[in-house]
């Protein structure tokens, strides 16, 4: 996983991209997407966040044209996709492989079978098929199942067939709408794993549409979050992560790292500690843990860490930890002020 | 129990008959299953593919064949015999006999027949649809090639049933002069009080029936299974 450079043109390009469903028997016009930006790099994995409804997989089916757009543009590979007809779109769609929640594979044909469908869609010969299937399911582990039917596949075992199929066509650009929302946890992190290889192997530019956290720090470089059909906050997502701007940024930030704690959790917390609370911001390039512990130790406040946790993001320390501190209140005045100079603190 | 059976029954003398009686059912219903099977295949994808959010969405033409299907689909077959009799006589050229009972067979089992293959096909998760799409792949490529073998197995239950609905409608053939096993044993059971050539006519209907519904769970399980 690495920050691409962005000097390069990007292969994805959206300029003011708008999708209305027009208004229908009761309900109102539907403005799915709304005047969004974004640029997607070459070789980046880009993570599009946010809860159902709020427009991402819409956005993410503009991208390969399964919806047109209202307006706008959109540039895949320098390709304007906007206005285009279906049978303009066909050959574009080769070049983007696309992944589902519900893997989609069609249950009539084996393993093998579901491999050969988009080669033959493209033409590809015989000879040429056989080498690009066995490639591909050595690549994703599942050379002995190449005559399985689908239904006797476990779910991790269908989504690893998903990317192989997705990737046949050696495509630049993958789509992956909610790959992993309905894998356990353990299988989640296996194909999160394989689509990390499939980036870093292939350099296969990955568009990955979630609502889980989880899958933001484990495979992408570059996070968007979504909310009513806009992009509310985006950047890499180290920054998103560690300084989360909006208020469902920081909901989303706090399903896999503690900022501070609710305040049901605070009072409980006080009950049992009497000291002073004091949030510490720890983040890569800053003061460490034990500067931070020097600090509290030479002014006599003794302190237990309460809430928080530390968290590795894109192999950057980022956490936040709740302490109470204890001692003499001047000594714990100036422990704080202390505290505050050196690193970001907050008193909760 | 026993004197209750009659004992002045033809059905000796009756059998070279009922064979040939049960050839001209079987050939009837294969004849009405094969026309009628392709025809109601082609509407009930037309139902399927026209209707809305489908690959070839059209308001109007899904309006027109659903009308139309369910304009026919109501009439009982002991009606719509007479009242195709007229169309029998311009495409058949007879309104009476086998060939227009045959005519008369396909047009209601086509009708049957798409219905049953337009709820079978809306089955196919349209996930699937959408995946072959994502593929490049074209609208007919997607009718043919994904939605049609992902919905084989209910499709040959549906079949299956349209079968045997085909093999109780032909009975009726004797009202225009048609053969087969229900016309005979109106003709030489029923009519002719001889109860017996009545229930081996029923008897054979059932075996039949019974074949074939075995065959169709048996193909579809088969493909099921996979």
């Amino acid at each position: 996983m690495t920050h691409s450079a962005t000097v390069a043109e990007p292969l994805v390009r959206l300029r003011n991209v708008t999708k209305t469903y027009p208004a229908a028997k009761g309900r109102s016009e539907v403005r799915a997407v709304d005047d969004v930006d974004l640029d997607i790099a070459a070789g980046d994995v880009q993570a599009i966040v946010g809860y159902s409804g709020a427009g991402k997989s819409t956005l993410v089916r503009l991208l390969n044209g399964l919806e047109p757009a209202t307006s706008g543009s959109i540039q895949v590979g320098g390709t304007e996709l906007v206005g285009l007809h279906e049978r303009q779109l066909r050959p574009i769609r080769l070049g983007i492989g696309m992944i589902f929640q519900q893997f989609n594979l069609f249950e009539s044909r084996t393993v093998w079978g579901n491999l050969a469908y988009p080669l033959q869609i493209a033409g590809v010969g015989k000879a040429e098929q056989q080498r690009r299937i066995s490639e591909l399911l050595h690549f994703v582990g599942l050379p002995d199942k190449a005559h399985t039917y689908p239904r006797n596949l476990s779910g991790g075992q269908k989504q690893r067939v998903g990317i192989a199929r997705a990737l046949t066509t050696n495509p630049s650009l993958l789509l992956a709408d909610e790959a992993t929302s309905a894998l356990d946890p353990e299988t989640t992190h296996e194909v999160l794993r394989l689509l990390t290889r499939v980036n870093e192997e292939f350099g296969t530019t990955i568009v990955a549409i979630t609502h889980e956290m989880e899958v933001v720090r484990e495979l992408a470089d570059h996070v968007a979050v979504m909310e009513n059909g806009r992009i509310v906050e985006s950047g890499a997502v180290y920054d998103v992560f560690s300084a989360p701007q909006q208020p469902v940024t920081r909901r989303f930030v706090g399903t896999v790292v503690d900022d501070e704690p609710s305040p049901d959790a605070l009072a409980a917390l006080r009950s049992r500690h009497p000291g002073r609370f004091v949030k510490v911001e720890l983040r890569e390039g800053g003061p460490r843990q034990t500067d931070i512990f020097a600090v509290l130790l030479e002014r006599g406040v003794s302190f237990e860490l309460v809430f928080g946790g530390i968290e590795e993001i894109q192999g950057a320390t980022f956490g936040n930890l709740t302490l109470s501190l204890d001692g003499p209140a001047t000594s714990v005045d100036e422990a704080v002020r202390e505290l505050a100079a050196l690193v970001t603190t907050k008193e909760v | 129990m026993l004197t209750a059976l009659p004992t002045d029954t033809r059905l000796g003398e009756l059998w070279p008959d009922i064979w040939q009686a049960t050839g001209e059912t079987l050939l009837m219903v294969a004849l009405t299953m094969l026309i009628g099977g392709t025809l109601g295949l082609m509407l009930g994808l037309g139902l399927y593919l026209t209707r809305r959010g489908g690959l070839y969405q059209n308001v109007v033409v899904s309006t027109i064949l659903n009308v139309l299907v369910n304009f026919f689909r109501p009439i009982p077959f002991i009606i719509f015999i007479a009242a195709v009799q007229p169309a029998a006589r311009l495409i058949v050229g007879t309104g009476i006999g086998t060939p227009a009972v045959v005519f008369s067979l396909v047009l209601a089992a086509m009708f049957g027949i798409a219905r049953i293959v337009e709820q079978n096909l809306v089955s196919v998760p349209p996930g699937v649809i959408e995946a072959a799409r994502a593929m490049g792949a074209t609208r007919a490529r997607i009718a043919a090639t994904v939605v049609i073998p992902e919905a084989m197995a209910p499709v040959i239950l549906g079949y299956t049933f349209a079968f045997v609905a085909v093999v109780d409608m032909s009975a009726v053939a004797g009202l225009i002069a048609g053969g087969g096993l229900g016309s005979f044993a109106q003709t030489f059971g029923y009519r002719q009080y001889d109860p017996t050539v009545t229930w081996v006519c029923v008897l054979i209907l059932v075996a039949l029936v019974q074949v074939i519904q075995l065959l169709g769970n048996t193909l579809s399980s088969r493909i099921l299974r996979r």
